[in-house]
């Protein structure tokens, strides 16, 4: 075998450890809990170091339908995209998702407008319905999620939940929120770990403990950039693993919002009849970015379609044989 | 780059003083304050003024790792000393130093094996500190060969290829920086390589502004280690600053603190 082949890399620092979720025992409801990172080596070279977790998925629910979903989404979620709370169930016990991210799109002001209290009792809601960890989600303006998310952080309080996501330019308001409450924290920062880095010390700084940041590269799907995000969760992470502590947080990768998004996971058969079916098409695109993603170090997917999280659940049962 | 801290020496008059005295506290700040600026170990030498030098080590070394816990490099030249020295360390430590002089390198690998500690050899010998480049190549590959023949490996060996002073050798730097770089070429698993980056500064004016010039072209050239003082900030943020232009570690616009905040334990 060639030299390089056989050549095992061996690291010194672990990725930190985030905990997802608290007992009652701990201080919340959760009877599910988990654990993400801690990891010696790059994706599943088990050889070259400890590889504690599998990666985990989580359903992408939203508070407001979608009217624009296509086709292969808007028949296999039918039944419960309206009501978040019955789909977070359906999601968690049948799909086989191991746990909910709930997205507030319904408190942007052109998507509902929504308050703190809706949000608030949503966020209870679920939390009364499934036994897993949530991960809540803003609506991406600012000003909104800074008056939002903290509400819903203290009515979650104890349960460590993972809150998101901070940008550098707006990081302060929910961090301290999620510092309060026990929450963990998303950092979000535009395919640039110089900036991922950056945010991840301006979060620290104020007095979030390492082991309580998960970092969104910003991924984008399969044809879409994929390569771009998988070069820098490579480098963050080969980084992390040498020794830059500032860069050893486990990674989130949104796959479900960026795969359906793509054109492919979009068009219909009708419309591109030499693209083949619609339904596994979308499937497909959703379930290969994801593995991707999990290649390059992702820690929790986050997605949509049943049938592609069934698909996912599969590859990690396999690639975490040792 | 690793970096030991030179403070804890006797031929500073505090440092001498407090160990006299047996002011723990004084050296046992000044173990903190090295740590905290950066130092992954310690350099740990009684001074010349030393009228017990073992005891005086054995107190010192006490003294250090009731209050850190970074390796130490135990600087001495008495063997009894480092033996016993050895002996009473928590944690891996480093010996500071053996010539390339067979006799005496083989009881220090010999030493080094039977305490897990690593090893700088000096690439030097009885007939003095070599004047070209190729003398100290030379002294470096006899001293790998030896430590191979006693089956002791070169992750564990810093190799010195002794820094001149400015004022007396300025014609040698050069020289000494390729040494810096080729050592690495001379076994695989490579040496590592280290210097006492305070020699290049002795008797000459703005030491700090000299020392830092050298450790980041040093650095350039894959020096590993270093022996200096780590409370010299701008010598320390002169090195962060060229371990991001080497890609050794991610710029971010802290880069600074975030270097100094990873390296904290």
């Amino acid at each position: 075998m060639a030299e390089e082949l056989r050549s095992q890399q061996m690291y010194g620092l672990r990725v930190h450890e985030l905990k997802l979720g608290a007992t009652r025992e701990e201080g919340g409801s959760r009877s599910k809990v988990f654990k993400i990172g801690n990891q010696a080596a790059m994706p599943f070279l088990f050889k070259e170091g400890e590889i504690p977790y599998a990666p985990i998925i989580a359903a992408e629910v939203y508070d407001v339908p979608d009217d624009d979903w296509p086709q292969s989404l808007a028949e296999d979620l039918k039944g419960v995209s309206k009501n978040p709370v019955d789909w977070a169930a359906m999601m968690a016990e049948d799909a086989g998702a191991d746990l909910v991210c709930l997205k507030l799109q319904g408190i942007h002001p052109d998507f509902g407008d929504k308050n703190s209290k809706d949000a608030g009792s949503l966020a209870t809601a679920l939390l009364k319905r499934v036994k897993t960890p949530l991960i809540i989600l803003g609506c991406g303006q600012g000003d909104k999620d800074n008056e939002v998310l903290p509400y819903v952080s203290e009515v979650t309080k104890g349960e460590r939940l993972l809150f998101g996501c901070v940008v550098q330019e707006n990081y302060k308001t929910l961090t301290a929120a999620c510092i309060a409450d026990g929450h963990n924290i998303i950092a979000e920062s535009p395919i640039d770990v110089n900036i991922a880095k950056q945010l991840n010390i301006l979060i620290s700084d104020i007095g979030m403990p390492q082991d309580r940041i998960a970092i969104n590269p910003t991924i984008g799907a399969l044809g879409y950039g994929l390569e771009y995000a998988y070069s820098i969760m490579e480098r963050a992470r080969s980084a992390a693993l040498s020794g830059d502590k500032m860069l050893a947080m486990p990674f989130i990768c949104f796959v479900g919002q960026e795969a359906w998004r793509a054109k492919e996971a979009r068009v219909s058969e009708a419309e591109s009849p030499l693209w083949g079916n619609a339904r596994e098409r979308g499937v497909m695109w959703e379930a290969m970015t994801a593995i991707a993603m999990l290649q390059a170090g992702a820690d929790i997917l986050t997605m949509r379609h049943p049938k592609a999280i069934k698909i996912v659940k599969a590859a990690i049962a396999e690639l975490m044989k040792r | 780059m690793f970096i030991i801290g030179e403070l804890i020496n006797g031929m500073y008059k505090k440092v001498a003083k407090a160990i006299a005295e047996r002011d723990k506290i004084y050296i046992q700040s000044l173990a903190q304050l090295q740590v905290e600026a950066g130092a992954d170990a310690l350099d740990v030498n009684c001074g010349p003024l030393s009228r017990d030098p073992l005891v005086d080590m054995l107190w010192l070394i006490d003294c250090i790792q009731d209050t850190v816990s970074v390796s130490l490099s135990l600087d001495t030249t008495r063997q009894n000393i480092m033996e016993e020295g050895l002996a009473r360390l928590k944690k891996k430590g480093i010996i500071n130093s053996t010539s390339a002089d067979t006799e005496r390198l083989e009881v220090y690998l010999e030493l080094a094996k039977k305490y897990n500690a690593s090893l700088i050899a000096l690439t030097m010998d009885k007939k003095g500190v070599p004047q070209d480049k190729d003398r100290r190549l030379e002294l470096a590959a006899s001293i790998l060969d030896t430590a191979q023949k006693h089956n002791f490996s070169p992750n564990d060996i810093y190799l010195d290829p002794i820094l001149l002073p400015i004022n007396v050798a300025q014609n040698q730097l050069f020289a000494i920086l390729e040494a810096i770089r080729d050592f690495k070429l001379l076994s695989a698993p490579s040496p590592k390589t280290i210097v006492g980056l305070s020699n290049i500064s002795q008797g000459a004016k703005d030491r700090s502004l000299i020392n830092r010039s050298f450790l980041t072209m040093a650095a350039a050239f894959g020096l590993d280690s270093a022996i200096l003082d780590p409370l010299d900030e701008p010598l320390m943020d002169s090195l962060i600053a060229g371990e991001n232009v080497l890609n050794k570690s991610i710029y971010c616009d802290n880069f600074v603190s975030a270097y100094k905040k990873s390296k904290k334990r």
